[in-house]
């Protein structure tokens, strides 16, 4: 089974994409693909909304599958959702999935305190990007 | 085009933690007072006014909970009305203001109003209101700060500052969306 990507998905508060992005793996991902990824993101949804309002914890494992895809999610203080969609765990485990969610929220309240960016909007940095990539390296992703 | 780059990843990485001490409480009255002073000269009525400081709090209130989470280390959210408003009143005033808010109380009929109340509102320190200026009260900034709080953790509500007697009184008016999930988690 080669090694398959990640995806990433930062969801507003009216369920609307802030920021998604492709991570890892394979360089091969086909759009049928990009498109699953945001069929199965949009699915978890619901149950994230479930889960956040049983759960006080900003980390929550895995609330998803669906056939080989799990996803887990990491709700932040102001409500907004990041989903992470993977085949196998990274190799860091976890932990190392939990350190990359909390690094990412700390770069996206860096953002957030730029008086220009106005929240809920989608983010095209470049900046941010890299971060996210950079992070996502440190994190063996 | 380097240097445009190079300047903004630096805010990227910069950290979030406080660099120095507290802000000097004269330089922020001169800030607050300059904004009172910005949105006077572009309305035309004391409404319009304190909806525009609202603005602003709300501004900085949207922005402030995710930092206060990150530079206090708190990973656990409030899902629930009454620990969130106590939380408000405690631990994020304490985060604000460097005390807590002096009450917090419930409307006696209406399930959906709530009164936060503090003796002495530290952003009307410096404001002094004429008396042409009637109702006015800067303390909507403050107000809008909870509101932006408020509505970004999915507690949808609308909040106005009022000089009571027993100081400044915030009224939190929350949306029945608002009530209505709070019942359907307390009958689970």
């Amino acid at each position: 089974m080669s090694s398959s990507g990640y995806y990433f998905v930062i969801v507003g508060h009216a369920d609307q994409v802030v920021y998604e992005i492709e991570l890892g793996g394979s360089n091969g991902q086909t759009t049928d693909n990009r498109h699953l990824n945001q069929f199965i993101a949009h699915a978890a949804l619901d149950l994230v909304d479930e889960a956040m309002w049983r759960n006080t914890t900003t980390y929550l494992k895995q609330v998803d599958k669906f056939n080989e895809w799990n996803v887990s999610a990491y709700v932040t203080a102001g409500g907004l959702r990041f989903l992470f969609l993977y085949e196998h765990l990274p190799r860091s485990g976890e932990d190392g999935l939990k350190n990359f969610l909390t690094e990412v929220y700390e770069t996206y309240v860096k953002l957030l305190l730029n008086p220009f960016y106005v929240p809920d909007k989608p983010i095209r940095s470049a900046a941010f990007d890299k971060k996210i990539q950079t992070i996502a390296r440190k994190w063996n992703l | 085009m380097q240097s445009s780059t190079r300047l903004k990843s630096s805010t990227l990485d910069r950290s979030l933690q406080k660099t120095k001490g507290d802000a000097n409480f004269s330089t922020f009255a001169l800030l607050f007072s300059e904004m009172v002073q910005y949105s006077q000269n572009r309305v035309d009525n004391i409404h319009d006014l304190q909806n525009r400081l609202a603005d602003f709090g709300k501004h900085v209130g949207i922005r402030v909970l995710d930092l206060f989470f990150l530079r206090v280390g708190k990973d656990k959210r409030e899902v629930r009305l009454t620990p969130m408003l106590v939380f408000i009143q405690k631990v994020f005033w304490k985060f604000l203001f460097n005390r807590e808010a002096d009450n917090l109380e419930q409307h006696a009929q209406e399930a959906n109003v709530y009164y936060l109340i503090e003796r002495e509102c530290l952003v009307n320190k410096f404001i002094s209101v004429p008396n042409d200026k009637g109702n006015l009260n800067c303390a909507s900034f403050v107000a809008g700060i909870i509101e932006g709080v408020l509505c970004t953790s999915s507690f949808t509500c609308k909040v106005l500052a009022h000089q009571g007697p027993r100081g400044t009184t915030y009224v939190i008016n929350f949306d029945k969306s608002v009530i209505e999930r709070e019942s359907r988690l307390d009958s689970k």
